[in-house]
């Protein structure tokens, strides 16, 4: 047995002493998110009426498939309210963590040879593994018991220890099954990437089966982790075995990964590796096509995010009229107009948000620049036929065509959920305008990264500070009273709210000539710069 | 007819002077090699070549246009392979030989698969799983395939095995019979002795020797080893005698050439029971050349 085991015990010491920053911020994380949610809630809400009113704005399928069944709606305490909105997207942003960490720490390290390092060592054979799965076991341990005390210790009615402890325990049960599952899915692939990508796959399918069988079938909610773990109904019902089930298949699953590992070679996987393309495609011919297919994945994934957070936003669209009428934040929010439907009133603050987050893959696109020449990459590009120009223009043009096509997402999902829900359809044509409209307030972003690029490039991160102050400005500046110019220093507070105010296309016209001339000055400094390595 | 010419190249980084007044010529059809210590400013060289680097001060062309302006056009007839190749880690490695062969333009599809299996490198594999040797495999196949009027290679054979690097020397012979120009940097000496026509060793940004490894030895002179039956006790003392060392019972140095004759003659008189000579290798060159730089005197004249 201690041919097996050997050292473990010291193997783990490493790993925490590795994570020695990394764990505490993860775990941290959690455990303030959670209990400020519940100090924000009770805040936030003076009374049972107004909690009321939001049970049942949650009452409707789509809220249901984000965020899962409405246990608590009929009596909807602070308690009630947050196991309902917050349970589920917390455990799956903690099983994130665990696919991350044990990815990190299995295949990995094997990858990166270091784990062969280890293994020469007087180590046993499956000490390295069995110390990630005792780690992980403590992590969510650990985060367990400390959200489920914070959030007992702040003295909420409703929010009792018992349900606080199965809160968390909720949390800590469905980390550990992903972390264990992640630990099988290193035995199977050959390469961390396709580890964490096999078990992120993995997460989102658990999340779509729970999103339907909620919505449709409760047998099918409960084949899913994160379907079973929701019927812990903390602060409802307070019931233990979706945990108890989630902690058993973990150890289940711990017990294959162990066997697998024992069984097979170092470096090797149980699945085939697929052999990849020997000669490029078509497409793969210029700067352009290599931005496009560098960038691929990530792009296609920030547009489906988009297009369901359009169609999550529209999906509201329905209740809003009831929303008013309960809370006077979102009175302070929306400025009324004559005129104007309600609805109207808020497509234009839906947009501007969606419209800051939909900048963000655009100005990732025309980042990449800078990745690229860090990483040694670009020269091989530059040495080539290619001039700087060129190159430049390349990332321009996907970043602008990025934040073209991500902000028609953002605008059709918004649409087409909010026509669905809505008595009287609003032509989709105001909904696409409305985020449309901020395509020349993104390309001034785009050019002001291309700036930086050009002659500030280590300073290239202060574009996305830019981009949060935006977003403070242009969210919050109603709701915190900020003085109309304030709103101005962002591009974005330039834009007219389609449907409410004129549009001016002197204004916008002018932006886009702005944004190409930060784009041309930009594309100019990168030319006449050194290449930095 | 001058390929690359540099005039008085100098590139500052801040403080740091990494190219101080380097001036190189290489001719068309010949193979010249770049050789010094790491640092020294072989790569910043290449790098302001080929536009990567914009000089500080001095003139650099190739093919009479100017590295910085006429970058493009220029690199329409390079092929370069830079000393640390990165690639793509979820790119294959075939993806990225067609891939910088179209950047390029005019590149040979039968050649490409030619070298592929010359160099017995699987281009259906994601470069994140290559070794240092095949990402450099990567960019020695890709700049093999393309006709180029100059190949530029930055220590090209650092992660090759002696099987890869002999099929690296063919490659470079076989363009120099088309008559191509080749500027290979390298501190592999043996490499450079066996491939270059002519070499220039260059330190901390200055270049210190140039010419041909001929012109090279005469100015070195000979390796000799000396038996004798009387003690000579002036050995180290003669003019264009360096690096006096005891060996196998008798004494290793080095002559100047236009000196051998005289120290000949009077080492004649103490009795020669045995003599070897040997002419320096590029090593003993280098090596010689740094020493005496490091001490800043005329190597014991």
């Amino acid at each position: 047995m201690s041919q097996l085991f050997d050292h473990t015990w010291s193997l783990m010491r490493f790993i925490l002493r590795r994570d020695r920053v990394r764990l505490p911020i993860w775990i941290l994380s959690f455990v303030f998110v959670s209990a400020g949610i519940v100090l924000v809630f009770d805040n936030l809400y003076g009374d049972d009426i107004e909690r009321q009113a939001i049970a049942e704005t949650m009452e409707n399928p789509a809220m249901v498939a984000m965020v899962g069944p409405n246990y608590g709606g009929a009596d909807y305490t602070t308690g009630a309210m947050t196991a309902h909105e917050m349970l589920v997207m917390t455990a799956a942003i903690v099983a994130l963590m665990d696919i991350l960490l044990v990815s990190r720490h299995t295949r990995g390290d094997e990858e990166e040879g270091r784990l062969e390092l280890v293994r020469a060592l007087p180590v046993g054979q499956l000490s390295s593994l069995t110390a990630v799965l005792l780690v992980l076991t403590a992590v969510n341990t650990l985060l367990a018991v400390l959200t489920g005390v914070s959030m007992a210790a702040l003295q909420v009615e409703s929010v009792d220890l018992h349900g606080s402890l199965l809160f968390g325990a909720a949390l800590g049960a469905t980390g550990l099954f992903f972390a264990a599952l992640t630990a099988v899915f290193a035995q199977l692939t050959q390469n961390a990437r396709a580890t964490t990508g096999l078990s992120i796959a993995a997460l989102l399918v658990f999340y779509m089966i729970r999103a339907i069988g909620d919505v449709m079938s409760e047998a099918l909610s409960l084949t899913s982790p994160l379907g079973w773990i929701l019927r812990a109904k903390p602060f409802v019902e307070n019931l233990w075995w979706p945990v108890m089930l989630s902690v058993g298949l973990a150890l289940a699953l711990s017990i294959l990964a162990l066997y697998l590992n024992s069984i097979r070679d170092h470096d090797s996987g149980f699945l085939p590796t697929r052999a990849g393309r020997t000669q490029a495609p078509a497409t793969l011919r210029g700067p352009f096509g290599l931005a496009w297919r560098l960038q691929r994945t990530g792009l296609i994934a920030w547009a489906v995010a988009l297009f369901i957070l359009g169609i999550s936003y529209g999906s509201v669209l329905g209740e809003i009229e009831r929303f008013f009428e309960g809370i006077d934040l979102f009175q302070q929010l929306i400025v009324e107009q004559e005129g104007f439907s309600l609805i109207e009133l808020f497509i234009p603050v839906l947009s501007s948000v969606m419209a800051i987050l939909a900048s963000i893959p655009a100005i990732m696109v025309m980042l990449k620049v800078k990745t690229e020449e860090k990483n040694g990459r670009m020269e091989h590009v530059i040495s080539r036929s290619i001039s700087r120009w060129r190159l430049a223009f390349s990332y321009w043009l996907l970043a602008a065509l990025t934040a073209a096509t991500m902000l028609f997402l953002t605008g059709i999902g918004l649409g087409l959920a909010g026509n669905a829900v809505l008595a009287e359809d609003l032509p989709l044509g105001t909904y696409i305008g409305a985020s449309f409209v901020y395509l020349p307030a993104v390309l001034i972003m785009i050019g002001l990264a291309l700036v930086f690029i050009g002659f500030l490039p280590s300073f290239a991160s202060v574009i996305w500070l830019y981009l949060g102050l935006s977003f403070f400005v242009v969210y919050l500046g109603e709701l915190l009273q900020l003085p109309d110019w304030v709103e101005k220093l962002t591009p974005y507070g330039h834009i007219p709210g389609i449907p409410l105010d004129e549009v001016n296309s002197s204004v916008l016209a002018l932006m886009i000539v702005i944004a190409v001339l930060l784009s041309i000055v930009g594309a100019y400094g990168f030319r006449r710069r050194d290449l930095k390595t | 007819m001058t390929v690359v010419k540099t005039q008085g190249l100098s590139k500052t980084f801040g403080d740091f002077k990494a190219l101080d007044g380097v001036d190189i010529e290489v001719k068309e059809g010949e193979v010249f090699g770049f050789i010094g210590p790491n640092g020294a400013g072989k790569s910043t060289t290449l790098r302001v070549l080929l536009g990567i680097l914009k000089a500080s001060e001095g003139s650099a062309e190739i093919f009479g246009k100017d590295v910085w302006k006429d970058a493009v056009d220029i690199h329409k007839r390079v092929a370069y392979v830079p000393g640390d190749v990165n690639l793509w880690p979820n790119l294959t490695g075939g993806e990225v030989i067609d891939l910088f062969g179209r950047l390029r333009g005019g590149y040979d599809k039968a050649r490409r698969d030619e070298l592929i299996s010359r160099f017995g490198l699987d281009p259906g594999k994601k470069c994140r799983t290559y070794s240092k040797g095949n990402r450099q495999k990567v960019a020695l196949i890709a700049a093999f395939s393309a006709d180029a009027d100059l190949y530029i290679f930055d220590e090209p054979t650092s992660g090759l095995d002696p099987l890869m690097e002999r099929v690296f020397s063919e490659y470079v012979q076989e363009a120099k019979t088309q008559g191509k120009s080749i500027l290979l940097s390298s501190h592999i000496l043996s490499e450079v002795e066996k491939l270059c026509d002519r070499v220039a060793i260059i330190r901390k940004g200055r270049i210190i020797e140039t010419g041909t490894l001929k012109e090279m030895r005469h100015l070195t002179g000979s390796l000799m080893f000396i038996e004798t039956d009387k003690p000579i006790p002036d050995l180290a003392e003669l003019r264009g005698v360096h690096r006096v060392q005891a060996f196998d019972g008798g004494w290793s140095f080095q002559v100047d050439a236009d000196e051998l004759d005289a120290v000949v003659r009077h080492l004649s008189a103490f009795g020669i029971k045995r003599m070897e000579s040997r002419p320096p290798t590029l090593e003993d060159l280098f090596i010689r050349h740094y020493e005496e730089t490091e001490t800043g005197a005329g190597g014991g004249v």
